[in-house]
């Protein structure tokens, strides 16, 4: 499925029950935790998924983060799409219409 | 090529294993095969302190096991401990001791994800390899509550000669539950399986083709189930990083308070394992002889030693290493490199010739 079939800009999305972000005091980072897994978030990944809700939509979360972070809305749209992608594709979070 | 410093970086998980009593007697059991009996469990208190010491040392995850952890009645009480401590919780069952009440209880605590393990896709196949009637009908029961209550689930499929003819049917029954994940985990043979090489090996022709189902189903079910999967590493070119490195990682806290690296550890002669009775489990995790004693790279031997794939699988199995060659330091038989790799496979081939009746394991004292 491509990228943009699986997260369309006007798809909002949301993490699935049982995946959460948590400040890991230990390690001082953010993490992803999963069933059966633990992904460590830089600080865009952080940044994304703070703006991740199931309310607000992909394109309103690019906004927002090009804003924030003064980029190009381009290049955070395909990070963003990426990452977001990679997990719906892993059954962690999913596009509501 | 330089050598990783011995130094204990903080654990990521724990396995609890809550008691080794289980009403399931499957030949693969990965418990030891001495079992502790009930008199000798932590109590929940004690657990409580564990998972605070765990969360403490880095630990986010715990992966609540046993036996079967819903053989204890104050299961929920457990659960909500780790909850509490800040951990993630897993909860790994074969779903017999479930009710719907106490799965609606095990939500109200914080229990953040359901692991339910089938022996077969079917109540003929999969009550024969559990020794217990019914379990398959019950097992479908708790999959439909764990859905009905909203909780990710995971079907933990354990293969072997007997069912890998049925992966297919295996992954379709993980889609037809609502499973996100699926773990096709080839049986490894320790402990309880040791025993059952003659009746669970695969043959080599199924080891491929479960290799190319799975890819396949990975595939053709992007964004419905994710699949991970454990192959038969009697067949394989190199070993499995076990454990992602021996006190790397993981570790596991056993029914009486043992800390150990693995689940199988205890079959390695000369090690000690103290108790979280004894000892906090930071100084067990950072001190403990037998969590330095594979710990890093120091402790390697040729052809390990100069491999670059040093750091990738860590040597392998440092527990399949002892019960094939009697030395736990050395290359882990499975890896192509190991002097008696070749034996291994030309036993694996010879057993998945035989087919021996099962021995199934015993319940505890």
């Amino acid at each position: 499925m491509s990228s943009e079939t699986s997260l369309p800009d006007d798809a909002r999305p949301v993490l699935l029950r049982g995946v959460r972000i948590h400040w890991d005091k230990v390690r001082g980072n953010w993490v992803l935790l999963a069933p059966e897994r633990a992904l460590a978030l830089d600080e865009i990944g952080a940044a994304i998924l703070a703006e991740t809700d199931g309310k607000t939509s992909f394109a309103e979360i690019v906004e927002r983060l090009a804003s924030k972070y003064n980029s190009p809305a381009e290049q955070i749209a395909g990070d963003a799409r990426r990452f977001l992608v990679s997990l719906i594709d892993r059954r962690m979070a999913e596009a509501r219409p | 090529m330089s050598e990783t410093p011995a130094t204990a970086v903080p654990p990521m998980a724990m396995l609890a294993e809550l008691t080794h009593r289980c009403p399931l007697a499957c030949p693969y059991c990965s418990n030891p095969t001495e079992l502790t009996g009930r008199k000798a469990e932590l109590t929940a208190e004690q657990w409580a302190d564990v998972f605070r010491q765990a969360a403490e040392l880095g630990v986010l995850q715990a992966h609540i096991s046993g036996g079967e952890p819903a053989s204890r009645r104050d299961l929920e009480e457990i659960t909500k401990a780790a909850a509490d401590a800040g951990l993630y919780t897993n909860l790994i069952t074969s779903g017999v001791g479930l009710s719907r009440k106490r799965l609606d209880a095990l939500d109200a605590v914080g229990l953040d994800h359901v692991q339910l393990s089938v022996q077969g896709v079917d109540a003929a196949a999969a009550d024969e390899i559990g020794g217990y009637r019914g379990g398959f009908a019950r097992k479908m029961e708790v999959a439909g509550w764990v859905r009905e209550i909203g909780f990710p689930l995971t079907l933990n499929a354990v293969m072997h000669r007997r069912n890998l003819d049925r992966l297919e049917d295996t992954i379709d029954l993980a889609v037809r539950l609502g499973a996100r994940r699926l773990e096709v985990a080839c049986v490894q043979f320790h402990g309880w399986a040791t025993l059952n090489r003659g009746a669970l090996m695969p043959s080599r022709e199924q080891a491929l083709r479960a290799r190319d189902t799975v890819a396949a189903a990975r595939i053709r079910l992007q964004g419905v189930l994710a699949i991970d999967f454990v192959p038969p590493d009697y067949y394989a070119k190199f070993p499995k990083a076990c454990m992602g490195g021996w006190g790397s990682v993981g570790l596991n806290v056993t029914p009486d308070g043992q800390v150990l690296p693995c689940h199988a550890a205890a079959s390695i002669n000369g090690l000690t394992f103290e108790r979280v009775q004894e000892r906090s489990l930071k100084q067990i995790w950072e001190d403990s002889a037998a969590f330095n004693a594979f710990r890093g790279d120091g402790w390697m031997q040729e052809p390990c030693r100069s491999c670059e794939r040093k750091t990738l699988d860590w040597g392998g199995c440092r527990c399949q290493a002892m019960a094939i060659t009697g030395d736990p330091a050395a290359t882990d038989p499975a890896c192509s490199k190991s002097p008696y790799n070749a034996a291994l496979r030309a036993s694996a081939e010879a057993y998945a010739g035989s087919g021996t009746d099962l021995t199934y394991r015993v319940a505890p004292a």
